[in-house]
C-alpha cells in the first residue's frame, strides 16, 4: 500500500474527508506507517494520547477497563480512524485499542496534525465543522435521551 | 614572588648571570682582535709595510721571555713568513675569527635563551600552584579566560627579558661609556657637549616613553577583559540563543574592541613621535661637533685628526644608547606586566603550600573525630549571613538528613564542611583540629563531598569515576628508553622550581577503592555502577559507540557470538520482523538505494552521502548496470512528489526534517529541474542535470516513504551493481568502505549496529525498545556485561563532561564519590536533574552501599525536598540561616515543628 492509497483512505473519513487531496498527502507522507501483531495494543487507557491511528488492514477491539477487568464496547474494522480526540486536546485515552487480527494503520502524531492545522487555516475550518457536527449530533442524542427518561 | 622584576630574574638566574658576563667578557676578546686584523691584512701582507725587499720575511708566533733563574728562554722559535704566506696566515687567523666570534655569539644567544625558558616556566608554574591554592571565594570573581591568558600569554616577555636583564646594559653600557671616554680624551668641550646631549636623550626620552607603557598596560587590560568576555559568551551561548541577546554580544564586543583600538592607535602615533624625537636628537650631536669642533679646529685649539677621531668615535655612541634606551623600556615594560599579573595573583589567605603536600596512600594520616561545627557563621559575597552560630556534631556512622525552608543554611553548611565555604567566624573542626588547617591528605581523602553542579575533567568515564583517587602517585612509569628522558625532565624541573611529580606514573589509589590494582578495579566500579544506575546509561553509550579494537580486542569475537545469539532469540519469540538483517546477495528494503549499491560503511568521505555521486568508479558501476536510466526516473519521481508535497511550506517549516531527500534551500533548484525537464526523455537530459535527479533516489527507502517506486525487478538490479561495485573496486577506494560481511565485525560501526547487523524495521513502534531490552539481557547471559561495561567506560565525556545528559553526570558525581572510602560523606542535594523514583532508588543504594563500608562512614546528605528523609536516622531542619530542629525523623514528626509543616507542605 502506498502513499496514494492511503491518501484515498483518508479521504473517506470524515475528519479528513473535505481537505485537499494535496494536503492529506503531505499529511500521510509525515505520518508513520506501523504495524501490530494480533493481541498487541495500539495504546491503553489512560496513556497520554500522542497519535491517532488511521486502521488501513485489520480489525482492532475498543476495550474499557471495569472493575472485572477490560470489557470490549466497540470493533474497529479498516479504513477508520481511532484516537483522533487525543490529537486535538490533551485528554488522555478513554478506551484501549488492542489488535484483533494483524493490523497495518497510520500512525498520525499530533504535533504533525497541529502543525498541518496551523499552517494551513482552510483545514482547520474542516474540522472545525466536523466536530461541530458530530457535538450536534451529540447534543441531539442526549436531548432525545432526556426527554425520553423525563417522559417515563 | 618579589614586587621587582629585576630582582626576581636576579634571585633565581645568579649564577648563570655571573656566567654569562663572563663569557660575553671572554667573547670580546677576539671581537676586538677582529676589528685589528683588516688593518694588519691590508697595510703588512697588501701594502708590503714590514717587508722591505721581495723576499724579506717575518717571524711569527715566536715565544720567549726571560725567567729570573734560566735567563732568556725561547719556547718557540716561531714561523718565517714571506708576504705572500703572511697574507694567507692573516686571512686564514681572520676567518678563524669570524667563526670563534659566532660561536660566541651562538652560545651566549642560546644560554641566554634557555635561561629565559626557565624563568618563564618558573613563573607560569608559580601562578599556576597559586592558583591551587586560592581560597574559594576568589573563583566566584575571577574569570577563567583572564587567568588563562595572564599565565599563557602576558608572562611570556619575562622570559624574552630575563636573558637580556642583565647582559644588555653590561654590553651595551660598556660599549658606549668607552666611546664617551674616548671623545673625552680627544677633547673635553666636544666630549662635554657629548655628555650634554646624550643626558638629555637619556633623560627626556624615557620620559616620553612613560606614557607610552600607560598606554600598553591599558591595552593589556582591555585584552585582557575582552578574552574574558569572549569565554562568557561561548559558556553563555545557550542562553544568548534563548533570549536573542547576540546583538547585545556583538554591541558589547564593538565597544571593547574600539576601546582597544583607540588605546592601541595612541600607542601607535606616540611610539613615532618619539622615534622622530629620539633621531633627531641624536643627529644633533654631528651638527654641535661640526660647528663647535670645526670652529675649534679653525682657530687650532683642536687639531683635524682629533675632530676626525671624535666624529668616528661618536659613531660607535648612539647605536649602543639607542639600544640601551630600548632594553630600559623593555625593562619597564616587563616590570609593568609582571606587577599586573603578579598583583592578581598575591592574595591574602593563600592555602599554605605544606597543607597540599604530597602524602602517599599508605603514609596519609587518618582524620580524628567527629566532625563538628563550632560556632560556625557563614556569609555570601554580599556578606549577608547564611548560616548563624552554628553547633553541631557529626559522629560517625551517623546518617544525617538536612532539610530546610527556601535558601536556607544546609546547603551552606554542606559547602563547609566540603571546605568549599570559608567561615566567616566560628570552624569546623575534625576531633581538635580546624579541618582548614589540616593538610589536604587528610581531609581530601576523609571528607568526600559531592554536590549536583559537580565538575568533570575531559577524558574517558573511567579517567573521571577514579579522579577522586589521584592523591600521589603509587607507582613509578616504566620508560623504555631507561628513563633517559624522564632523568632530563627532573633535572629541568629541579632547575626551574617546578615538583619532580611524574603525570605518567600511575596516580590511582587502588587501595583507596578496595582494589589491588589495575587488573581488578572494574570489580570496585562495577558494584557502585549499579547502585546509582548509572550501568544502563553506560552500556547505551557502549552499544551506541565504536571500539577501539586495540583496547578491546576480544570485542569483535563476543558481537558475533551475540549476532548469533540475538538471531535464535528472535527466531524463538517470533520476533523475526523487527530487523532486515544485512544480506550479500538481497535488498534491504529498510535501507536506502544508496546503502543497497554500498551495501557497507562508508569509513572516508570519497563514499560519503553527497559525494558518492560524484565518485567516478561509482557512476561507471551505476551505468554498466543499466541503472542510470531506472534510478533518474526514479529520482525525477521522488523530486515531482516532493515539491507537490513541500513546495509551499515555508523553509523552516519542522515537515522539512521528514524530507530525507533534499533540504529547504534546494526545493527552487529542483521546482525549476523539474520544469525544465518534464517529458524530457534521460537520453537527451544535459549531462549535468544528471546527477542531481540521480541522487535523490540515493536516499529512498520504500517502506518508509511509499512512493511505490521500487520494484522487484530493480531491488535484483541494484544487487547485482551491488556486487559488481565490489568485484571491481579500485585499491584507491579500498579505504574508503568496509563492506558488510556476516561472518565479520565491522570496524567502523558502533556496538549496537554490529549485533544487529540489519536495519531495525520501521513498521514496528517499539521495535528499537525490544531490540534494546533483548541485547542487554544477552549481553548477561553471554557474560559479556562486563567487557561492554569496561568498553562503555571508554566513552569521552567531553569539556565539563557536556557529552552527558545532565542526569547522568549527576550519577557520575555520586558513583565519583562513591569510589572513595572516606569517612563522611556530605552529598548537597546530588540528584536534582532525576525522576522521583530514580532519586529514592539511588538514594537507598548509596545509604546501603556507604554504610557497608568497614570504617562506618557518616553521611550528611542536604535534601532537595522531604521524601527521603524518612531514610535518615537524624533530621537537621534550617529555618533560613538558623539551625531549628534536630532529631530523629520520628521525633521531629511527633514534635509538630518545622519538620511537620515541611513534610505536609
Amino acid at each position: 500500500m502506498i502513499l496514494k492509497d492511503e491518501v484515498r483512505i483518508l479521504k473517506k473519513v470524515p475528519l479528513f474527508a473535505a481537505m485537499e487531496p494535496a494536503k492529506l498527502k503531505l499529511l500521510a507522507f509525515t505520518s508513520d506507517r506501523v504495524s501490530f501483531g494480533a493481541d498487541e495494543v495500539l495504546f491503553h487507557q489512560g496513556d497520554v494520547g500522542d497519535a491517532a491511528y488511521l486502521i488501513l488492514d485489520g480489525i482492532a477491539d475498543i476495550l474499557v477497563d471495569s472493575p472485572n477487568g477490560p470489557i470490549k464496547v466497540a470493533e474497529i474494522e479498516s479504513n477508520s480512524i481511532v484516537g483522533e480526540i487525543s490529537i486535538l486536546c490533551d485528554a488522555a485515552r478513554n478506551a484501549t485499542v488492542r489488535a484483533q487480527t494483524p493490523i497495518e494503520a497510520l500512525r498520525i502524531r499530533k504535533e504533525q496534525f497541529l502543525k498541518l492545522l496551523a499552517d494551513f487555516p482552510e483545514v482547520t475550518i474542516e474540522v472545525m465543522r466536523v466536530l461541530a457536527d458530530r457535538l450536534s449530533q451529540t447534543t441531539a442524542a442526549l436531548t432525545e435521551e432526556r426527554s425520553q427518561k423525563q417522559a417515563s | 614572588m618579589e614586587k621587582s622584576i629585576t630582582k626576581y630574574i636576579w634571585r633565581h638566574t645568579k649564577k648563570q648571570q655571573l656566567l654569562i658576563l663572563l663569557v660575553v667578557a671572554l667573547s670580546m676578546i677576539p671581537y676586538f682582535m677582529s676589528f685589528d686584523l683588516p688593518k694588519q691584512i691590508v697595510n703588512g701582507p697588501i701594502q708590503g709595510d714590514g717587508f722591505p725587499t721581495p723576499g724579506a720575511t717575518q717571524t711569527y708566533f715566536r715565544m720567549e721571555f726571560d725567567l729570573y733563574y734560566f735567563g732568556h728562554v725561547v719556547l718557540f722559535e716561531g714561523v718565517e713568513l714571506a708576504r705572500a704566506g703572511t697574507l694567507f696566515l692573516l686571512s686564514g687567523l681572520f676567518l678563524a675569527l669570524v667563526v670563534v666570534n659566532g660561536l660566541f655569539k651562538l652560545y651566549i644567544n642560546t644560554y641566554k635563551g634557555k635561561m629565559g625558558e626557565r624563568l618563564l616556566r618558573r613563573v607560569r608554574f608559580e601562578l599556576i600552584d597559586r592558583v591551587l591554592r586560592f581560597p574559594p571565594n576568589i573563583f566566584k570573581r575571577v574569570k577563567s579566560a583572564e587567568i588563562a591568558g595572564m599565565v599563557n600569554t602576558e608572562v611570556e616577555p619575562i622570559g624574552g627579558f630575563s636573558g637580556d636583564a642583565f647582559v644588555t646594559p653590561a654590553l651595551l653600557g660598556g660599549q658606549a661609556l668607552t666611546a664617551l671616554v674616548f671623545i673625552f680624551v680627544q677633547s673635553v668641550p666636544l666630549g662635554l657637549i657629548t655628555f650634554a646631549l646624550v643626558a638629555v636623550q637619556a633623560i627626556i626620552i624615557p620620559k616620553m616613553r612613560r606614557r607610552l607603557l600607560v598606554l600598553g598596560r591599558e591595552r593589556q587590560l582591555t585584552a585582557r577583559q575582552l578574552a574574558g568576555r569572549i569565554s562568557e559568551i561561548v559558556d553563555g551561548i545557550g542562553d544568548v540563543h534563548s533570549y536573542d541577546t547576540s546583538n547585545y554580544e556583538r554591541a558589547d564586543i564593538t565597544a571593547r574592541l574600539g576601546r582597544i583600538f583607540k588605546i592601541r592607535y595612541d600607542i601607535y602615533q606616540w611610539k613615532f613621535m618619539v622615534k622622530f624625537l629620539n633621531n633627531l636628537l641624536a643627529q644633533f650631536t654631528p651638527f654641535f661637533f661640526y660647528i663647535v669642533g670645526g670652529y675649534l679646529a679653525i682657530q687650532g685649539r683642536i687639531d683635524i685628526g682629533q675632530l676626525v677621531a671624535v666624529i668616528a668615535a661618536y659613531k660607535d655612541l648612539p647605536g649602543p644608547l639607542k639600544e640601551l634606551i630600548d632594553w630600559d623600556q623593555a625593562r619597564q615594560d616587563v616590570q609593568i606586566k609582571y606587577t599586573q599579573v603578579i598583583g592578581q595573583f598575591n592574595i591574602d589567605g593563600l592555602i599554605d603550600p605544606s597543607l597540599q603536600a604530597v602524602v602517599n596512600g599508605d603514609a596519609a594520616k587518618p582524620i580524628s573525630h567527629p566532625l563538628a561545627a563550632v560556632n560556625l557563621s557563614l556569609a555570601d559575597e554580599s556578606g549577608a549571613k547564611i548560616l548563624e552560630r552554628t553547633n553541631l556534631q557529626i559522629a560517625r556512622g551517623e546518617t544525617i538528613g538536612i532539610l530546610g525552608t527556601a535558601a536556607s543554611g544546609g546547603d551552606a553548611l554542606a559547602e563547609a564542611l566540603g571546605r568549599l565555604h570559608w567561615p566567616d567566624s566560628g570552624k569546623v573542626v575534625a576531633g581538635d583540629a580546624d579541618i582548614l588547617a589540616l593538610p589536604e591528605s587528610v581531609t581530601g581523602r576523609s571528607i568526600t563531598y559531592a554536590s549536583s553542579d559537580a565538575y568533570f575533567f575531559s577524558g574517558s568515564l573511567r579517567d573521571n569515576l577514579v579522579y577522586g583517587l589521584k592523591h600521589a602517585p603509587v607507582s613509578k612509569a616504566v620508560y623504555e628508553d631507561g628513563g633517559v628522558s624522564r632523568r632530563w625532565e627532573e633535572k629541568e624541573a629541579r632547575q626551574t622550581g617546578n615538583p619532580e611529580f611524574d603525570i605518567a606514573d600511575d596516580w590511582i589509589d587502588y587501595a583507596g577503592t578496595g582494589a589491588n590494582g589495575q587488573s581488578d578495579l572494574l570489580e570496585s566500579i562495577i558494584p557502585i555502577l549499579d547502585n546509582v544506575l548509572f550501568s544502563k546509561d553506560i552500556l547505551d553509550l557502549a552499544l551506541r559507540s565504536t571500539v577501539d579494537l586495540s583496547q578491546h580486542p576480544d570485542i569483535p569475537p563476543s558481537i558475533l557470538k551475540m549476532r548469533q545469539a540475538l538471531r535464535e532469540r528472535l527466531e524463538a519469540e517470533n520476533l523475526t520482523t523487527l530487523i532486515d538483517y544485512f544480506e550479500p546477495g538481497a535488498y534491504n528494503t529498510e535501507s536506502t538505494i544508496g546503502e543497497n549499491l554500498l551495501f557497507g560503511n562508508a569509513v572516508g568521505t570519497a563514499l560519503m552521502s553527497r559525494e558518492i555521486g560524484k565518485n567516478d568508479y561509482f557512476r561507471s558501476v551505476i551505468t554498466k548496470a543499466g541503472l542510470d536510466r531506472a534510478l533518474y526516473e526514479m529520482g525525477y519521481e521522488i523530486a515531482e512528489t516532493a515539491i507537490e508535497l513541500f513546495g509551499d511550506l515555508p523553509e523552516d517549516h519542522p515537515f522539512f526534517q521528514q524530507l530525507t531527500f533534499m533540504t529547504a534551500d534546494d526545493i527552487p533548484d529542483y521546482q525549476r529541474l523539474v520544469q525544465k525537464l518534464e517529458g524530457v526523455d534521460y537520453a537527451d537530459v544535459a549531462a549535468e542535470d544528471r546527477p542531481s535527479i540521480i541522487r535523490l533516489s540515493f536516499a529512498y527507502i520504500e517502506p518508509r516513504h511509499r512512493f511505490g517506486l521500487l520494484t522487484d525487478d530493480l531491488m535484483a538490479r541494484i544487487v547485482e551493481a551491488r556486487q559488481a561495485f565490489h568485484d571491481g573496486i579500485p585499491d584507491t577506494l579500498k579505504d574508503d568502505i568496509e563492506i558488510y560481511d556476516p561472518a565479520s565485525y565491522t570496524a567502523s560501526a558502533s556496538l549496537l549496529d554490529n549485533v544487529v547487523f540489519g536495519r531495525l524495521n520501521s513498521k514496528h513502534a517499539d521495535g528499537a525498545e525490544q531490540i534494546q531490552a533483548i541485547v542487554l539481557d544477552l549481553l548477561d547471559q553471554l557474560g559479556l556485561y562486563n567487557e561492554f561495561l569496561a568498553s562503555g567506560l571508554d566513552f569521552q565525556v567531553g569539556t565539563g563532561g557536556k557529552r552527558l545528559t545532565l542526569a547522568q553526570r549527576q550519577k557520575l558525581t555520586l558513583a565519583r564519590a562513591l569510589m572513595r572510602r572516606s569517612d563522611y560523606f556530605v552529598f548537597n542535594r546530588p540528584l536534582t536533574a532525576l525522576d522521583s523514583t530514580s532519586r529514592d532508588q539511588i538514594a537507598r543504594n548509596v545509604l546501603a552501599f556507604i554504610q557497608d563500608g568497614a570504617n562506618s562512614p557518616a553521611i550528611v546528605w542536604v535534601l532537595a525536598d522531604t521524601a527521603l528523609a524518612k531514610l535518615f536516622s537524624r533530621i537537621i531542619v534550617f529555618d533560613g540561616s538558623t539551625l531549628a530542629e534536630d532529631d530523629s525523623y520520628d521525633d521531629l514528626i511527633e514534635k509538630d515543628g518545622l519538620l511537620k509543616k515541611l513534610v505536609s507542605g
